[in-house]
């Protein structure tokens, strides 16, 4: 199962502090078993949303939101709610969140943070990658990961590497960013690049101070504790 | 070696006076040999601003810039530190540029450096903690007196902080990202660009119009490599990311037993055609740094 946690509340108001209208999109895969997702957390989120003055036009949970073809199904019957939305506020690992921003051309603001794979790559993996950071940035980089679409893990911009949309390192592989400017080209955030993004923490894909110290082999007996 | 109470460099007065800048290149040899590069810096010593010293350039394993920086000090040339991302962790890049500035290196280019696979290393961990933007974030947070734990430092250091840009990227995003990285890298404190090489003056014209329409006034230095011959073109433009080289200059190299003639005509004449656009440039000249002096003549 992907382990997943909130992102802390404050964070997710001051990303979404220009929105006014968002749409809440769900997982009923792992988040549910790691209690980050699930009917009554997003009721719950719609309820914050609505306290903080702002409208949800509309909530939906789906099976696996790393697929494609299953959102793009399941969303159908929903797409005014989705089209009358400033925004989607999606509760899923990294990849459902990439998915989610593949389909719908609204910036897809991630509300967990992914911490680990536990063994799998998602119940219904597609493309995406996650990186499992523990920091998700996806909203700022069009549904984008940075992390895993350039090899150089660059979140401020490509490199002078790339050659005609191709990879430095691979002229078959597409340059993450090149993907990255046209996704945001595409959903009309162009405006998203000119942020800067200060260096990851690398303390928040670490496990815990308790963890640490027995090294990552004694996670399993940890585990059993 | 001697803290030095110096504040700017040698370099960064030129650049600043208005004077057209150039700087030019050395790359740190493989070995621990140093002759080479003395020799290459006596060509130098008169006719460069500030001589960029590569940070293990296309991911080889050579001696180091920091080192190398500090021996060009010492012979009476004013340095600048390459630095890259592809090596260090935040940890060390800091404690590298308190060093330089320890030893009395002023100008440091910041820089993400090229993937390790493209290197002779291709089993080494591409590290990449920080990009370029960051890494010149992480200088302006030291010359604030703070390091990246937010931690006070015992001495503030001071840098003129360079930046790279690629005026011939080549699709729409790639372009565009250029100028939005260039101007993430001015906010962040870069103080002036080198760009990569260019062949096509024309290119260069274009992006500078771009340039100018962004309000963008940091001085910019074109990059000019010197060509040593046909083959050498090719392989740029086979291998050498970001590098494009035209096909009528290839053909120019084809059509000549004379190529160090050549190598400085063209390049005199590139360096004719962007001068009224730019504020200096950056010769590479890989090797051939004795004819250095011939390509810069009509400027002095």
């Amino acid at each position: 199962m992907i382990l997943t946690e909130f992102k802390p509340m404050e964070e997710l108001l001051e990303k979404l502090k220009e929105e006014k209208k968002i749409f809440i999109m769900g997982c009923g895969g792992c988040p549910e078993g790691a209690d980050t997702g699930g009917k009554a957390v997003l009721t719950n989120m719609k309820g914050e949303m609505e306290k903080e003055g702002k409208t949800v036009t509309g909530v939906i949970e789906i099976d696996f939101l790393c697929q494609k073809a299953l959102i793009r199904s399941r969303i159908k019957p929903r797409l005014d709610e989705i089209k009358n939305a400033d925004s989607v506020l999606v509760f899923s690992c990294g990849l459902g969140v990439q998915a989610t921003s593949a389909v719908i051309d609204k910036v897809c603001y991630p509300a967990l943070n992914t911490i680990t794979f536990g063994g799998i790559t998602g119940m219904w993996q597609g493309t995406e990658r996650c990186d499992t950071c523990g920091d998700c940035i996806l909203d700022w980089t069009g549904g984008i990961c940075p992390y895993t679409a350039c090899p150089k893990k660059l979140v401020n911009g490509a490199c002078a590497g790339q050659s005609n949309g191709k990879c430095e390192i691979d002229p078959e592989r597409d340059c993450g960013w090149e993907l990255i400017y046209n996704s945001l080209k595409r959903i009309g955030k162009l405006d998203r690049l000119n942020k800067f993004i200060p260096p990851r923490d690398y303390a928040k894909i670490l496990p815990s101070a308790a963890l640490r110290k027995t090294r990552l082999w004694a996670l399993d007996e940890e585990e059993i504790v | 070696m001697i803290m030095e109470s110096i504040k700017k460099s040698k370099f960064e007065k030129n650049l600043r006076s208005g004077k057209f800048a150039v700087t030019c290149e050395i790359g740190p040899p493989k070995g621990a040999e140093v002759e080479e590069i003395k020799e290459a810096a006596e060509y130098l010593k008169d006719v460069a601003d500030g001589i960029n010293v590569t940070d293990l350039q296309s991911s080889v394993m050579r001696l180091g810039s920091l080192t190398t920086c500090s021996l060009l000090k010492e012979w009476g040339l004013d340095p600048i530190f390459q630095v890259t991302c592809r090596d260090r962790n935040r940890l060390a890049l800091q404690s590298d540029l308190l060093s330089a500035y320890v030893m009395g290196i002023r100008n440091v280019l910041a820089l993400t450096g090229d993937y390790t696979t493209i290197g002779d290393h291709p089993q080494a961990e591409p590290v990449f903690d920080i990009d370029s933007v960051q890494l010149l974030w992480t200088i302006k947070n030291l010359e604030e007196g703070k390091d990246l734990a937010g931690k006070e430092l015992t001495q503030k250091p001071s840098f003129f902080k360079g930046a790279v840009v690629n005026p011939g990227a080549d699709t729409e995003a790639s372009y565009e990202l250029q100028i939005i990285k260039m101007k993430k890298k001015i906010d962040q404190g870069a103080q002036f660009f080198q760009t990569q090489a260019i062949f096509d003056a024309e290119v260069f014209k274009r992006f500078m119009e771009r340039v100018h329409k962004e309000n963008i006034d940091v001085p910019i230095l074109a990059g000019i490599i010197l060509l040593k011959s046909e083959r050498m073109a090719n392989y740029m433009n086979k291998f050498v990311p970001g590098v494009f080289v035209p096909e009528p200059i290839v053909k120019k190299m084809e059509g000549t037993v004379d190529k160090v003639s050549m190598c400085i005509e063209i390049a005199s004449r590139l360096i004719e055609e962007v001068k009224p656009y730019c504020a200096g440039v950056h010769i590479q000249a890989l090797g051939w740094e004795k004819y250095i002096s011939a390509v810069v003549k009509n400027l002095k």
